[in-house]
């Protein structure tokens, strides 16, 4: 059997390397700038770096966007309250790595 | 086809009101919604709660639902009895609307199955173009992967449509550059490695959420990693220079005296090399050799002689 050869694929780091505007925001997550605009209001998103008329939105806005949206459909909360569920879901998240890490430690 | 008990699901009987129902809805689907949920089956279990929903908050669907008899089980063979939706006024036509493709087959023998497909047809694919979805899938590398980068294989499952329009379940492989300074919880995207688009729309992308296999001796928090570092008791307290490893290579590090049990000491930079640098950390664990000879009992003697150390003075006794 000929052993397929494959093409290398380079990813990039969305938390770090990649930087959204507001256009390719909307495009990436399906949600119309309105939208986008009302999770800005509660900071379930924020951007990175507003210049007089240009905001920079860090790439893994996409993923808080998407699961604050299945959030309000599933869950019926309203967007103040799926950005503190997502806040939270964050610090779980944080407070999980860090006890692996001390449970590891006292191994 | 199998049968499924949607009062099973939410977990209500079936005299339930629908205000019951309501709330036990609820409460379940905080607690499987997969954003949510850390149980591996949440997916799954928050499907099926949805499609229960659908039917059991609807009273024409429940009534149509409860008429099937009491005596069907959960997973039992089921086929729908002819007509057994006579007489039972559904409104909105085609039954359901929300998310129904994700409904199961049982649900779509009874409540048929809205839209998309059915309104399909040759010209339909022609003429729609939109992007495809973007996939989502988890990669584990090592922590010497995240430190010098790597390119590593990965074999990904996903479902694409055939040409008659039905899910087919594929694998491939894919070459990945790991960039160098990826972390634990951090996504790597590989752009239009998704779903195909429909018509002349571009592919979505494919995002590889990273996790690090277990290692031996680092454990890695954010981008700081840490190192027990065990010392002998004279080590820590007159000082002296280890040796020690790091992902990036063998160091020396220089112990201070009077160095305490779980002191950390960081090497500023040496963890993983992200765009700004984590730290790694050597937390110091002093080591006791064993009384198990002559020798070493007498060295133990010697030193309870010569120090007049009480380590239960805090405790006042």
């Amino acid at each position: 059997m000929a052993k397929q050869v494959l093409k290398i694929i380079h990813g990039e780091i969305l938390e770090e390397e990649i930087m959204l505007s507001l256009a390719q925001l909307c495009r990436r997550s399906s949600m119309s700038a309105e939208s986008i605009l009302e999770m800005m209001e509660y900071g379930v998103v924020e951007p990175y770096q507003a210049s007089q008329d240009k905001w920079l939105f860090k790439g893994d806005s996409v993923s808080r966007l998407r699961c604050a949206q299945r959030l309000k459909r599933d869950l019926g909360v309203n967007t103040a309250g799926a950005a503190l569920a997502l806040d939270l879901l964050q610090e779980i998240d944080g407070m999980r790595r860090r006890l692996r890490r001390l449970e590891q430690q006292l191994k | 086809m199998e049968f499924k008990d949607y009062y099973e699901i939410v977990g209500v009987s079936r005299d339930a009101s629908q205000d019951e129902i309501k709330r036990a809805y609820r409460k379940l689907a905080r607690k499987y919604h997969p954003d949510v949920s850390k149980e591996s089956d949440a997916e799954q279990r928050f499907k099926e709660l949805g499609e229960a929903y659908e039917v059991l908050k609807d009273p024409e669907k429940r009534a149509a639902y409860d008429q099937l008899g009491k005596n069907w089980k959960a997973g039992q063979d089921f086929h729908p009895p002819p007509e057994w939706d006579q007489g039972f006024e559904f409104h909105g036509g085609g039954f359901t609307g929300a998310d129904a493709e994700n409904f199961s087959d049982f649900f779509e023998s009874l409540f048929g199955r809205a839209g998309f497909r059915q309104g399909g047809g040759e010209s339909f694919h022609q003429q729609f173009h939109a992007r495809g979805q973007d996939t989502h899938a988890k990669i584990l590398i090592s922590l010497d992967d995240a430190y010098h980068g790597a390119t590593r294989a990965i074999s990904i499952k996903h479902t694409e449509l055939d040409q008659h329009g039905r899910p087919q379940l594929k694998e491939r492989t894919l070459n990945v550059q790991i960039p160098k300074g990826v972390r634990q919880g951090q996504h790597i995207r590989l752009g239009k490695q998704g779903a195909k688009g429909i018509g002349t729309g571009e592919a979505g992308d494919l995002y590889l959420e990273v996790e690090f296999q277990a290692h031996p001796f680092y454990q890695v928090e954010g981008k700081d990693v840490y190192l027990k570092c065990p010392l002998a008791p004279w080590e820590a307290m007159l000082g002296t220079t280890v040796k020690l490893p790091t992902p990036a290579g063998k160091i020396d590090l220089k112990i201070p005296a009077n160095s305490a049990n779980g002191k950390k000491l960081r090497l500023k930079g040496r963890g993983i090399p992200a765009r700004e640098p984590g730290d790694l950390y050597a937390v110091l664990e002093i080591a006791l050799p064993q009384a198990n000879d002559e020798k070493s009992k007498q060295a133990y003697r010697d030193m309870e002689k010569a120090l007049n150390f009480n380590p239960r003075a805090a405790l006042g006794v």
